[in-house]
Order: structure tokens, then C-alpha cells, then sequence
């Protein structure tokens, strides 16, 4: 216990000297929590429409109108050719091109059907598929008004959508969990692996491996520290989604909290193995960049694990961020609790044992 | 000498790493309270040799302890009783002089004015930069801090990896001052060095090369083991007349030493005839006179005539 005391306060002295390693930690999550919520946002709008109205009908042009004023699209103009719109889709200055065709109105007001036919630009595919869906909305909403407003029969919505948790289906309330999850595993998973390399390459780890101190404590001593900064960070994070996106945990602060201890304890083991089998600052990087990319695009941080492959889906539960990414977002936004979550906290739970188990057991004074 | 007066007993000692074979069946033994040297260029062992003993390495063969416990099943006793400086400065650079100091000696669970009798004398000289960063001191200062850290536990024995490379003349002369100090207090010592003046001040030498040992013994009986005649050569237009040297009837061997070339003779080699032989080549201020052959000079035989 003595040396332990000791070895920490070494590494505070060390940490609080460092020329960068305090402003990392401050600056990171700042930086992550106010840049990347307003940018890695999955909610398109403003997609490009070119119209091609060949009805030219009152109800078309109230079809145009609603187009317009939606916030989720820029009418990018009218046309009277198809070809014409569909050369602005190649242009990239239109993503959808919508073609209302001749008797658009007539059909609405009860003549014979016609066809709306929309075309959208699928490179890039969650801008093309959201609009299309969205424009499918409008097109139903527009027709229903057009029926109710001539006293016909609403056409039949067959399905009622209701997002639950996140009811404005707001991406940033998915993201903003996954970006604190991020940092943690960045943090975490980083800081204690370069410490610990850090000594191999100034030599230093030798001179402690000739003295009696025991590998568990000098392990402890370099797991503590980024355990206490997890969680500052955490602490800082939540605070910032609180105050700028107004966001709080649905559920307990105690939930959050021990799935990231858990979390936070897997992840500085991780790094300590990654260090204890590398000799160079650059081989732990690789190694870590190795595991982190994997966690970061596996674990349903970015997208749901519910629609990987089988294969990697089986692969996932052998990721412990897999744990914490579900019982974060489901603390955080539905309001779960640490006994709804019980096998995921106990998943964790045993990820963090045998991380740190292994850390120190690959520790080796003697090559 | 006996087992028992052993502070360290190195036998066969065997280490490869893949096809290099860093040590070669080492033996010798180290009585308590000597200072004992390893004498050898680099490359020839000797950092593998001193990790292995302080616990850091696994050998590949053969056996060593200290003070009587084996490095192998007793490593925790031997890192409670040996003190190890390495060859490349590794204290803590971002602590201060006083904060390296005070961590070392509370991982040993002491405290530095328990054992000030052996460090003071050296901590002395280093207390006017205790709150020095340790990366900013000097070359000297380094190694007093060094020192120091390795002391702070009074250790039986003391591992010194080539303490003195890249010092200062007068430092290095100060730093052995310093190692005989500790002899006076019963601590004994390996000590690695590259260079050959720094043999003379050690109580017996290991020469060692390409990882075996080629001699142990004092540096004065080291010397004498040089059978045969020695001369020293001199002149204007020393790389010539080591040239000329060589080329010349019943030389065997002519290799520069500090200011002259030292030249061993071969069979019918005739001083006179010798010295004629390179006023005819132009030498004509060449000077040749017997000389007393050093450390080195065996060094090198032993080297070649292996």
C-alpha cells in the first residue's frame, strides 16, 4: 500500500509537469463535446429537389409550394423536361428529382391514378434514402389535403410512427452518448499505454524493476491515475451535454456511473497490455489504433450493431465497448436501470477483470 | 576464494539473443568488498552481463547470485540487496534531483538520512541543484544523482554499467575517487568501463571480448602476464611510421598507443637494424625504446591471439 502511495505520487508529480498531458484532458472533451454533436449529424436537410412539373395543375403547384417551404428541402427550380432536371441531378446541383406527371391533379381529386416517379442521387446514401423518404411524406400529406379540402375520403395511413426516447428522432441526442463513450476510450485507452512505453524508451522501467516494488502495485500505479481522469472527463462531458444541448441522463448518475468505472477499468487494462507487449512508442500505437478502430466502428458506437452481418455480430460481444455503448445510450435516453441491464453490467464487469488481470500478469520485470 | 566470500559468483553464464551470442560460458567470482572491474570494448558483453545479474534478463545457460542467492529463483532478495546503475542515465528527467532521490528511497522503504554516512559525501556535491530537474543536469551531476539512487537502500553490492562514458576527465577521476570511498564501507563493486587508465584503479579486472572473458586478474598481474619484448616507437609522421612498421622485416605486430606506437618483435628482429632499416624509408628522426607493456598491451595480444 506504502509503495503504492508512492508510485502514484510520483506519477501526479509527473502528470501535473507534463507540458501537454493536462491540457489533453481539459481541451479533448471540450473539443469533442461542442465540435462534433453539430457536425457528425445524421439529420439531412436541406436536400436539393429539381421538380418537373408536367401537370402544371393548382394541386401540383401547391405540391411545389410545400416542397419549397419545407426546411428539409431547396427547391433548386421547376422544369418542364425530365432530361433537364435529371442533367442538374448529374450535375450534383439537385439530389432528388421529382417528376409530378400530366393529370397529377385530376388523379387527386379522384380521376384515374398516376404515378409520381422520383429519382434520387444514391452516392450519397443516407441523403438520397432520407429524402426520398421525406418527399414521400410530403407527396401523402399534399394528397390527403388536396382529397379533405374536395370532401373525399383522407387516403388510408396505413402506419402511425411514434419515435419513442428521442420522440424528434434527433441524431445528436444518439451521438452525444457514443462521443462521451468515445472519450473514454480514446482517453482510457491512450494515456496509460504511452505512460507506460513511455518509461521502456527513457530506460526508467529498469530502474524500478530492480527494486523490490511488486508488479501489482506498479501496474495499479499506472492504471489509477487514468481511472481518476475517466472520470473527470466523464463528469465534464455530461456537464457539457447538459448545459449546451441540454441533455441529462434519463435514468441514474449511479448507472452511468458504474457502467463507465466498469468501462473505464477495461480499457486502461487494455492499454497497459497493449504497452507491456510493445517496446516503442509506435508499435502500442499501432496496436492500440489496431483495437480502438475496431471498437469505435464494432461496437454500434456509429452504426447499430442490429445490422452487421451475423458473423460480426457475434464478433461484437466480444467487444467490451458493445456493453457499454448499449446500457449508455439506454440509461442516457430511455431511462434503463443497472438491474433492467444486468447482463450487460455483468458482461462489462468481467471485461474489466480480466483486462486488469492480464495487465498485470503480462508485466514482466525480467526479459 | 570461498563461496561464502562471494558477493558475486557468475558461472557459465550463457545469453543469445537469436543468432548473436551476446555472452559465451562466463565465469568469475567477485569477493565481498572488492572492486572489480570489466574491462572490454563495446559489444563485448557487458551491459548483457550486468542485466543478467541484476534480475532484468533470463539466462540462456550457466548460473550467477549474489551474496549468495541465484539470480533465477531468488531475484526478489537479489533486487533488495543490489544497487544498479545502467549505462544510459534512467532517473525520473521531469522530477527534481530531490524528488528522484526521495522516490527511490521510499520504494526501498528508507529514508534518505538513514544511510547519509554513504551518501552524503556524494549528495553533497548534487544538493546545490536539489530542486533541479534531473533531465537538466549535467553529464557529472547525472551521474552523482545516479549514484546516489543506486546507494540509497546501502545495497551489498553495487552493478556499475560504464559509469564514467561520456564524462569529463576530471569527473571521471572524482567518480572513482568516490567508488573507492564505498570500498572503505564494505560495499562491493562491479564496474564496467571502456577505458583501459580506469583498470588500474579497480582491486582485479575481467578482460572481456566478443562476450567471454579473456583474464581475470590485478591490474598489475594483468600487465605482467605480457611475456616477451615491448617497444615504443616515435617520430615525425606517426601514420607513416606505423605503416613502415609494419611492412619491416621481423616486426610481428606494431599498433598505435596514446602518443607512440607500441611494437611487439618477432624472431630475429634486431632494434638497430630495425631503426636503419626506416632511416632508409626516410624515417630518419625515428625513435625506438623499450617500454613497459600496460593492460592494453595484453589486452590486445589476448584479443588477437585467441
Amino acid at each position: 500500500m506504502r509503495t503504492l502511495r508512492v508510485l502514484l505520487d510520483k506519477e501526479l508529480r509527473q502528470f501535473v509537469r507534463s507540458p501537454f498531458l493536462p491540457k489533453l484532458v481539459l481541451l479533448f472533451p471540450l473539443v469533442v463535446m461542442l465540435v462534433i454533436p453539430w457536425v457528425t449529424t445524421m439529420d439531412v436537410r436541406h436536400i436539393d429537389v429539381a421538380v418537373v412539373d408536367s401537370d402544371r395543375s393548382s394541386a401540383s403547384e401547391r405540391l411545389v409550394r410545400k416542397i419549397a417551404a419545407s426546411d428539409c428541402f431547396t427547391l433548386r427550380g421547376t422544369f418542364d423536361r425530365y432530361d433537364a432536371a435529371l442533367a442538374a441531378l448529374d450535375e450534383g446541383a439537385a439530389d432528388v428529382v421529382v417528376e409530378v406527371p400530366d393529370g397529377f391533379g385530376r388523379s387527386a381529386a379522384g380521376g384515374p391514378a398516376e404515378r409520381v416517379r422520383i429519382s434520387a442521387n444514391g452516392v450519397n446514401a443516407v441523403k438520397g434514402s432520407l429524402g426520398m423518404q421525406y418527399l414521400m411524406q410530403t407527396l401523402t400529406q399534399t394528397l390527403s389535403e388536396l382529397r379533405a379540402d374536395r370532401g373525399l375520403q383522407p387516403l388510408a395511413e396505413p402506419v402511425v410512427v411514434q419515435n419513442r426516447y428521442n420522440p424528434t428522432l434527433e441524431y445528436r441526442f444518439y451521438m452525444i452518448p457514443a462521443l462521451m463513450i468515445m472519450l473514454l476510450i480514446m482517453l482510457c485507452g491512450f494515456l496509460p499505454a504511452l505512460n507506460l512505453v513511455g518509461e521502456k524508451e527513457t530506460g526508467t522501467i529498469e530502474q524500478i524493476n530492480v527494486t523490490p516494488v511488486s508488479r501489482l502495485s506498479f501496474t495499479l500505479a499506472k492504471l489509477i491515475p487514468y481511472w481518476v481522469v475517466g472520470f473527470a472527463v466523464l463528469t465534464l462531458a455530461m456537464l457539457l451535454a447538459r448545459i449546451v444541448y441540454g441533455l441529462s441522463p434519463a435514468g441514474s448518475l449511479g448507472a452511468v456511473y458504474l457502467a463507465a468505472a466498469l468501462f473505464v477499468f477495461t480499457m486502461s487494462g487494455v492499454g497497459v497490455i497493449a504497452a507491456n507487449y510493445s517496446s516503442t512508442m509506435q508499435q502500442t500505437m499501432f496496436v492500440m489504433f489496431f483495437f480502438v478502430m475496431i471498437f469505435m466502428m464494432m461496437s454500434g458506437l456509429i452504426t447499430p450493431v442490429e445490422s452487421m452481418p451475423g458473423w460480426a455480430k457475434t464478433l461484437t460481444r466480444f467487444l467490451p465497448p458493445r456493453y457499454f455503448v448499449g446500457i449508455m445510450r439506454a440509461v442516457y435516453l430511455k431511462g434503463s436501470t443497472v438491474a433492467e441491464l444486468r447482463a450487460d453490467y455483468a458482461a462489462l464487469a468481467v471485461f474489466a477483470v480480466l483486462s486488469n488481470a492480464w495487465a498485470a500478469a503480462s508485466y514482466r520485470k525480467r526479459s | 576464494m570461498e563461496r561464502s566470500d562471494c558477493a558475486i559468483e557468475v558461472s557459465g553464464l550463457t545469453k543469445r539473443y537469436g543468432a548473436l551470442t551476446a555472452l559465451d560460458g562466463v565465469s568469475f567470482r567477485v569477493g565481498r568488498g572488492e572492486l572489480f572491474g570489466l574491462i572490454g570494448p563495446d559489444g563485448a558483453g557487458k551491459t548483457t552481463l550486468f542485466r543478467l545479474i541484476a534480475t532484468l534478463l533470463t539466462p540462456d545457460a550457466g548460473t550467477a547470485s549474489v551474496d549468495g542467492f541465484d539470480i533465477g529463483r531468488d531475484a526478489r532478495r537479489i533486487r533488495a540487496r543490489v544497487g544498479y546503475m545502467p549505462g544510459r542515465f534512467s532517473l525520473y528527467p521531469d522530477l527534481s534531483v530531490g524528488e528522484n532521490l526521495d522516490f527511490f528511497a521510499s520504494l526501498f522503504g528508507v529514508r534518505i538520512a538513514d544511510h547519509s554516512d554513504l551518501i552524503a559525501p556524494i549528495y553533497r556535491q548534487i544538493e546545490p541543484f536539489r530542486r533541479r530537474r534531473a533531465g537538466k543536469l549535467s553529464g557529472g551531476m547525472k551521474q552523482k544523482l545516479a549514484l546516489c539512487c543506486a546507494l540509497i537502500h546501502r545495497p551489498s553490492v553495487l552493478l556499475l554499467d560504464e559509469p564514467t562514458t561520456g564524462v569529463d576527465a576530471v569527473s571521471r577521476s572524482e567518480f572513482w575517487d568516490m567508488l573507492s570511498e564505498l570500498r572503505t564501507k564494505g560495499i562491493s563493486m562491479l564496474v564496467s568501463t571502456p577505458y583501459m587508465d580506469e583498470a588500474q584503479r579497480c582491486g582485479r579486472i575481467a578482460l572481456c571480448d566478443k562476450g567471454r572473458v579473456l583474464a581475470v586478474d590485478t591490474p598489475a598481474g594483468t600487465a605482467a602476464r605480457f611475456d616477451g619484448a615491448l617497444y615504443a616507437l616515435s617520430g615525425p609522421d606517426m601514420y607513416g611510421l606505423l605503416l613502415a612498421a609494419r611492412a619491416a622485416h621481423g616486426v610481428r605486430e606494431c599498433y598505435p598507443f596514446g602518443a607512440v606506437h607500441h611494437l611487439i618483435p618477432g624472431r630475429g628482429f634486431s632494434a638497430e637494424r630495425f631503426v636503419a632499416e626506416l632511416a632508409g624509408k626516410g624515417f630518419r628522426n625515428a625513435e625506438l625504446r623499450p617500454a613497459e607493456a600496460g593492460i592494453e598491451d595484453v589486452f590486445i595480444r589476448l584479443m588477437r591471439h585467441e
